[in-house]
């Protein structure tokens, strides 16, 4: 520390050092003090949750969509009767003690149809959601990473994408490919995926300008790990809202497919194709138990998607603190 | 001063020769770094100084290939690292150099952490990015140890914690952990206590000394503060405008400053240990780094060079003066200003002849 190299010779800049060291010691010690007591780590995502669970309204339709879910899963056990039998005895009957929410057309049990109609919804709602942010995330981050001619072709494919009027392009896919739960799926993840692309890119582009991708570089990190690591957990908040949004949108793609009668095959319930029946001015009119309640059902459940995306967007954006 | 700093026989660690830096926009061409040449010895400490745009951080940035490409051209070289070059090396091999043979401390340590993963797995991951074989639990253990060795307090219940919950001198102590975790021979310190506050510096610094002991790499310190520059480094380079004007050991650069720029530096330096009258300021702007004049760009704001037309239409070669290599024509008359910068600011700002 001391540079002596004659008589009279010595740095006095040294004396002001060491001074100063002497106090930084002295600041060590009273630091410590405060790391006896060891605080849980408070980590992002923790932060988030207990941010949405103040969200009131997120936290009820959580709360809605999870008992919807476990009704559908449960189905067999939770349907009054089998969703596919017909009572030729009653024909459109209002609802009842034997059906509580009335039987249509065919003489099925609309409260059954009700709760098996949920698997499909929310199957279509979930799978297409995740395999298009799937599809955009990766594209997303490969555009957003390498720019250049990469980004330009992959960005001009989503706005192709974005500029198709999507539900006509939809209805031609579906009606060759043949209706089924698999090829709602994929199309609609075909349709859905330059949204959370756009998300993805425009996040990894801020992203990768910070300076912890390039300490990471330094570090002697290559772009697939600082991808992996460092841009993907930067992205998945805006993600995960993105995603949920998606769902409700896939949710009532998939209902209007199934209303035009490009859903589901018949006769496995829909909340859509329940819509179906109620194409005359006659059933609007005089039997609303049969549009009322499959109604209901895609609007709440739609409803309390959105509310969960508020919420997370919510919990997560950084510019809040509450 | 180190024995090994001393020692001018030994093979130097790195070599840089002749580098220039170009940033290339659509209207112009900024050169940000003009024909730089140093070296660095094992276990030498050598420090970096300029202002802000000088180069300094561009040229270290350029050696481990960090620069952003386009816009940044690096041409020149060879960049020489333990007898291979580094500019023309495939980007594999440089990848498995940076972060194990040389390593970089970032100045803030508040950006240079992922804000989102804890402290510990990010030192984790720098072990394991270089050695797959080293289990998730054993570079646990050893970032651990790390985190004890460069002082932070309660390692274990730190490992833990996201960047936010760390003190900002805590942070950079984390920061250095991670520069240290492969051992490397080469420490590049990019402004390591500018982003934080003086008392805090002074432990940094220490820090770095103890570290750079412990593991004896040769340590590149980059700064604008001469202050830092006079108790770690061995050797000195002072830039400016994109280019090395005075290269020198330690003492002759507080004691006889070969370059006006030099002299501007220290007489700006705050000192408590002697009475000054005003604080000496270099007159001017730094250059605009698009638009360099044809002879030395320290002319215009030079107190020495007075309009001559030397200055004005020659670029000064960096040439030998006493202890020092110099970029100066009129290296000769730096004594006589020096005495009477110092009458201006009524101490002898040459630091240990008062």
């Amino acid at each position: 520390m001391i540079r002596q190299d004659g008589p009279g010779n010595r740095l006095d800049v040294d004396a002001m050092v060491e001074a100063a060291i002497s106090a930084g010691e002295a600041a060590i010690e009273i630091q410590s003090v405060d790391d006896v007591v060891a605080l849980p780590p408070r980590s992002p995502f923790r932060i988030g949750i207990r941010r949405f669970m103040k969200h009131r309204l997120a936290l009820i339709s959580l709360i809605y969509l999870a008992l919807l879910g476990l009704m559908a899963v449960f189905a067999p056990i939770v349907a009054p009767a089998n969703p596919n039998a017909v009572d030729l005895t009653s024909l459109r009957s209002a609802p009842t003690s034997d059906h509580l929410l009335g039987t249509d057309s065919a003489g099925r049990d609309v409260l059954s149809r009700i709760i098996f109609g949920a698997r499909v919804s929310l199957t279509v709602g979930t799978a297409a959601a995740v395999s298009a942010a799937g599809l955009g995330t990766l594209l997303g981050l490969i555009a957003g990473f390498t720019r250049g001619w990469v980004d330009t072709i992959i960005m001009r494919l989503v706005d192709i994408f974005l500029s198709f009027p999507s539900l006509i392009v939809i209805l031609l896919l579906v009606a060759i490919l043949g209706p089924s739960v698999t090829t709602i799926v994929i199309v609609i993840a075909f349709f859905e995926w330059p949204t959370a692309c756009r998300i993805v890119r425009q996040m990894t582009l801020a992203l990768r300008e910070h300076d912890f991708v390039l300490a990471a570089r330094a570090s002697g990190s290559s772009n697939f790990r600082i991808m992996r690591r460092h841009i993907l957990s930067g992205v998945v908040s805006p993600l995960t809202v993105v995603t949920t949004l998606l769902s409700a949108q896939a949710i009532l793609l998939e209902a209007a497919l199934s209303f035009l009668g490009l859903g589901v095959r018949p006769p496995q319930a829909s909340w859509g194709g329940m819509l179906n029946e109620a194409q005359s001015i006659t059933v609007l009119e005089r039997f609303p138990w049969l549009w009322l309640p499959p109604g209901i059902a895609i609007a709440s459940t739609v409803l309390a998607i959105n509310f969960i995306g508020d919420g997370l967007r919510d919990a997560f954006d950084p510019r809040q603190t509450r | 001063m180190t024995a090994v700093a001393q020692n001018r026989t030994i093979a130097p660690l790195l070599a840089v020769n002749d580098l220039h830096v170009e940033f290339r926009g659509d209207e112009r061409t900024v050169h940000a770094v003009r024909g730089v040449s140093w070296d660095i010895r094992p276990g030498e400490v050598l420090g970096i100084v300029g202002e802000s745009g000088s180069g300094k951080s561009v040229s270290v940035s350029s050696i481990l290939g960090l620069l952003p490409s386009p816009p940044a051209v690096v041409t020149g070289g060879p960049i020489v690292f333990q007898g291979r070059d580094l500019l023309t090396m495939p980007e594999r091999d440089l990848r498995a150099i940076r972060g194990k043979e040389i390593a970089m401390i970032f100045q803030d340590p508040m950006t240079a952490f992922n804000p989102v993963r804890t402290i510990g797995r990010q030192i984790a991951e720098a072990i394991r990015v270089h050695d797959r074989s080293v289990s998730r639990s054993t570079a646990r253990d050893r970032s651990t140890a790390l985190l004890a060795m460069v002082g932070v307090p309660s390692p274990e219940a730190r490992f833990n914690q996201f960047p936010h919950e760390y003190s900002g001198g805590m942070r950079q102590r984390a920061m250095i952990a991670m520069a240290i975790a492969n051992q490397p021979k080469l420490l590049i310190a990019d402004e390591p206590t500018t982003a934080l506050d003086v008392t805090i510096q002074a432990q940094i610094l220490e820090l770095l000394e103890m570290v750079r002991k412990e593991t004896d790499a040769a340590t590149i310190l980059i700064t604008h503060d001469l202050g830092v520059i006079a108790e770690v480094a061995d050797r000195v380079l002072v830039m400016y405008a994109g280019k090395v004007v005075e290269s020198t050991s330690i003492l002759p650069l507080f004691q006889s400053p070969r370059h006006p720029y030099t002299l501007g530096l220290l007489g700006s330096l705050p000192r408590v240990d002697v009475r000054m009258d005003s604080l000496y300021s270099i007159p001017g702007q730094p250059p605009n780094m698009a638009l360099l004049p044809p002879g030395c760009a320290f002319a215009p704001r030079c107190s020495l060079s007075r309009g001559r037309s030397e200055c004005r239409e020659r670029p000064p070669e960096l040439t030998r003066s006493g202890d020092s290599l110099s970029a100066c024509h009129f290296v000769a008359e730096m004594d006589q200003l020096t005495r009477t910068v110092s009458e201006e600011v009524g101490t002898d700002i040459r630091v240990g002849n008062e």
